[in-house]
């Protein structure tokens, strides 16, 4: 059993170790998160008031551009599958995921992917500038030249995701140690299983649709191109039925992530597990038939408008479910409030603020005057922020003390919280108001009635940056300098990952453990 | 900047000023506008009432949910020396919080259907305007009165780079607005010559997609008489944010006169096409029709912009006068530069194509004439 890592650069290059792998993507994700950060620094700096004054229109939709790609496919996607990596061997217990060389390769495909995205940036005619959304023939026809680069990209983040997918579905299906039964599987491991099988059925329409905007930009055909007897509509059609599916892609294992941390330091079960698991399923079902109330201006036929409109409201009522649970949870318990807790009440409070503006947005004539304004911004960076990107950074300070076998300094990890919690509001809330007065999504200047509202989000985001620069000096201090931690680490933290030292050895559960 | 900054705290100290002085605080909510407008057209009013018939639901589930959370917050914190239950189920629990948003939702689902069927009526429509969308201007055809223009916006490009201060309409105002009668029931048949706009006028409670290849209609009866402002809601490219919507709704007989003198106005610049002009006037016309419709991409230069738009010194520019003619009329299929043949009119075409083969050290020193581009047209 003395078979530890290897030495040097190899390690990391031909590893097939899942704790190596899950904190290589982990990495990844946060230095493609302070890039992204920077791009929407850059979109904040030139709206802080009226006129242009820092970048051309141009160079603007680019930046709003790469900043939702890499936000999406670069930072969200691959932290949660980096925890995927560290924690659900562990969490089932299984030595390694199912398929460890392919682990390899899904990881180490992503960094050319992006490179090939971020390198469009210095190519003639710069970056894509069409929206992360791409519709055509915005991206086809009047695409500038580099948006071949971008298709190839995708191509690689998908392939990689799909291969990451098919991992995760073939480790929790055939390496959960005896006795672990799925309805007793933690909640993580639940959503993760979930998120696999949506990512596995959405990634490949993805695929689909860059390949056939491919065959519009270069081969002749005409899938996007009205002129030439193709359907602009089509492409948004293909794209949300991808699209849609990949929101819950981004918030289920956020679900599993609070469940796991706000029992600990309520020191309760979770409360309403079983409805948690069928909540989870029912919504990535539905996800399947809303797609299209991203398209509610379209034209639609008025039958399809409101098949779409109960679809999307009938989703609150799971969601609902999952926010009265957590409640639930807390109810009654005996709460302490570490940093991982302070960063999931605000996720279910902040994520429950967004889901009432998706509601509300679901109310196809009311959403004629919200559609692409800057509510819908507030709306989905409510859901992703304080939802998906929260969750993520509360997991890495519960489980960080798990992977490094050191505590990080709670009262640097509580500033951080603070900072970010009051920087994201100041960012983000006043964006209701702006699209609501009428401001429109994607535009580098407006008019001064917008000047307000615009100025107190800029100051916002520059605060909320500063915050992330913090967090990764508390991970850097945890790891050179934390205090030891204990194996259990918390009072009343539950699971097998509890059961292992700390840090945890190179190789775990190499004997299945015992499941009562 | 620092004039900005200023206001920031002003807000910040708001509270203090605003209980000084009833004006103030009038001018203070003119000025912070946080809500939709209600709008002037019986949709527009629906749709207002949904949304704040939604906005109070969504206060009301706040104020439970996160009342209860504040609650446990509060009271059941391990610092107060409280034991944790151990509950962690209640099937009646579940349906209870399953049955309510349900019902919700249902209670919902009534007036937001109702509201959707009315709107999506847009029959028997009095007036009917095409609405055409390009890369970055609208185009206003007055189905069966022989009408049609441009609407560009008329904010000038010192305003928006910072030489001159702002007009109070900043990126709001058009040369052209579309103009329509009160109380009167007109249709928007909303299409798209290049990529994907979206029409938006607010206050009509209007926004629809204009997708190339297709004719959404949406309709509005305006109840008041006013000017009123919208944007492009659809990334449609570089100048986006440069493509405002103005709508002037006139009373009846105002329409009718507004209508008999565009149409007149129309006639006479289909005549200056017979016309023979000095190479200065068409020079002058030609600076103007290059600001307002070449120099969002060339750049009022012609320096163009490096990658995507070409520059217009040297190159097609002091070629055959045919290939330049050709470009401006025809436009290049597969790039951004679009067909302007039917945007502008025989003279503008001249004067543009005259000035930009002697603007910037081209001094090609020849001049087209109108007649020149009517008969390019012609035998094209």
């Amino acid at each position: 059993m003395a078979h530890g890592p290897a030495k040097g650069l190899s390690r990391w290059l031909f590893t097939t170790n899942h704790k190596d792998i899950g904190s290589m993507y982990l990495w990844f994700s946060f230095a493609m998160f302070i890039i992204g950060g920077i791009f929407a620094l850059v979109i904040r700096a030139e709206l802080f008031e009226p006129g242009m004054q820092i970048v051309d229109p141009n160079f603007f939709n680019q930046m709003t551009t790469l900043h939702g790609l890499i936000m999406v496919f670069g930072a969200i996607m691959p932290a949660f599958v980096g925890l995927a990596n560290w924690m659900l061997p562990m969490m089932i217990g299984a030595p390694d995921m199912a398929l460890p060389r392919m682990n390899n390769w899904s990881f180490w495909i992503l960094p050319f992917a992006f490179f090939m995205l971020l390198s469009t940036l210095f190519m003639p005619g710069g970056a894509p500038n069409f929206g992360w959304t791409f519709y055509a023939p915005l991206s086809t026809t009047y695409a500038p030249e580099s948006v071949t680069f971008f298709i190839f990209a995708v191509h690689i983040m998908g392939a990689s995701s799909i291969m990451g997918a098919i991992n995760i579905v073939a480790t929790i299906l055939n390496m959960r140690a005896p006795g672990m039964t799925l309805m007793k599987m933690p909640l993580f491991v639940w959503t993760w299983l979930i998120t696999a099988y949506l990512l596995i059925a959405v990634m490949p329409v993805l695929a689909g649709l860059v390949t056939m905007m491919l065959m519009d930009i270069h081969f002749g055909t005409s899938f996007f191109d009205a002129a030439g007897g193709g359907d602009p509509v089509l492409f948004q059609h293909i794209f949300w039925f991808f699209g849609h599916p990949e929101v819950y892609i981004m918030i289920l294992p956020a679900f599993g992530i609070i469940s796991a941390i706000i029992p600990t330091f309520a020191r309760k079960p979770l409360f309403g597990y079983s409805s948690m698991v069928y909540a989870s399923a029912s919504i990535a079902f539905l996800s399947f038939i809303v797609w299209a109330h991203h398209m509610f201006t379209v034209g639609m036929p008025i039958a399809g408008e409101l098949f779409f409109m109960y679809a999307t409201m009938l989703i609150a009522v799971p969601t609902g479910v999952k926010v009265f649970n957590w409640v639930a949870t807390m109810f009654r318990g005996a709460m302490t409030f570490e940093t991982p807790m302070l960063f999931s009440i605000a996720f279910v409070i902040l994520f429950t603020i967004g889901g009432l503006s998706g509601l509300m947005l679901a109310i196809a004539p009311a959403d004629f005057q919200y559609h692409d304004t800057y509510f819908v911004v507030a709306h989905f960076h409510y859901v992703l922020v304080p939802g998906a990107l929260f969750s993520i950074i509360a997991a890495v300070y519960y489980w960080l003390p798990k992977w490094t076998g050191r505590m990080y300094n709670e009262i640097l990890g509580k500033t951080h919280f603070w900072v970010a919690f009051v920087g994201l509001n100041v960012t983000f809330f006043p964006m209701h108001f702006a699209g609501l007065a009428g401001m429109p999504r994607r535009i580098p200047d407006y008019h001064m009635m917008f000047a307000d509202w615009n100025m107190i989000s800029s100051v916002g985001a520059f605060i909320f940056g500063a915050s992330q620069i913090l967090f990764l000096y508390i991970v850097l201090d945890t790891i050179f300098r934390g205090k030891k931690a204990t194996d259990r680490v918390w009072e009343n933290s539950e699971g097998l990952e509890w059961t292992v030292a700390s840090p945890a050895p190179y190789h775990t559960f190499s004997t299945p453990p015992e499941i009562k | 900047m620092l004039k900005r900054a200023r206001r920031l705290w002003a807000w910040l100290l708001a509270p203090a000023v605003l209980m000084t002085s009833y004006q103030a605080m009038a001018e203070e909510v003119e000025r912070w506008k946080f809500n939709m407008v209600e709008g002037v057209t019986p949709v527009s009013r629906e749709i207002y009432g949904l949304h704040m018939q939604m906005f109070w639901w969504c206060v009301a589930i706040s104020v439970v949910v996160f009342g209860i959370m504040l609650y446990s917050m509060i009271m059941h914190r391990k610092s107060r020396g409280v034991k944790a239950a151990n509950f962690h189920e209640s099937t009646a629990l579940e349906i209870v919080w399953t049955a309510i948003p349900l019902a919700i939702l249902i209670a919902m689902a009534f007036p937001a259907t109702k509201s959707l069927i009315n709107l999506y009526d847009a029959s028997e429509a009095e007036i009917d305007v095409v609405i055409t969308g390009y890369q970055w201007r609208w185009r206003y055809d007055y189905l069966d009165e022989d009408l049609s223009f441009f609407s560009n916006m008329s904010t000038p490009r010192d305003q928006i780079e910072g030489f001159e201060p702002f007009g109070p309409h900043y990126l709001l105002e058009v040369d052209e607005p579309l103009v329509i009668p009160v109380d009167t029931k007109v249709r928007f048949l909303i299409t798209a010559a290049d990529v994907i706009h979206s029409w938006w006028v607010p206050a009509f409670g209007v926004k629809k997609d204009a997708i190339p290849g297709f004719i959404n209609e949406s309709w509005a009866i305006v109840e008041e008489p006013g000017i009123y402002r919208g944007q492009c809601a659809e990334l449609c490219g570089r100048d986006h944010a440069f493509m405002p919507i103005v709508v002037e709704a006139l009373p009846k007989e105002e329409y009718q006169a507004w209508l008999q003198e565009k149409r007149a106005e129309q006639e006479a610049v289909r005549q200056l096409t017979e016309q023979t002009f000095e190479f200065e006037e068409l020079y002058d016309r030609g600076r103007q029709v290059h600001t307002q419709w070449c120099a969002a991409c060339h750049r009022p230069d012609g320096t163009g912009v490096s990658g995507i738009f070409p520059a217009l010194i040297g190159g097609m520019a002091v070629g055959p006068v045919e290939d330049h003619l050709n470009i401006v009329v025809n436009g290049s299929r597969g790039t951004a530069m679009q067909a302007f043949g039917d945007q502008l009119s025989e003279v503008d075409i001249a004067a543009v194509v005259t000035y930009q083969r002697n603007a910037w050290g081209n001094n090609m020193g020849d001049s087209v004439q109108p007649i020149d581009v009517f008969n390019f047209k012609q035998n094209d």
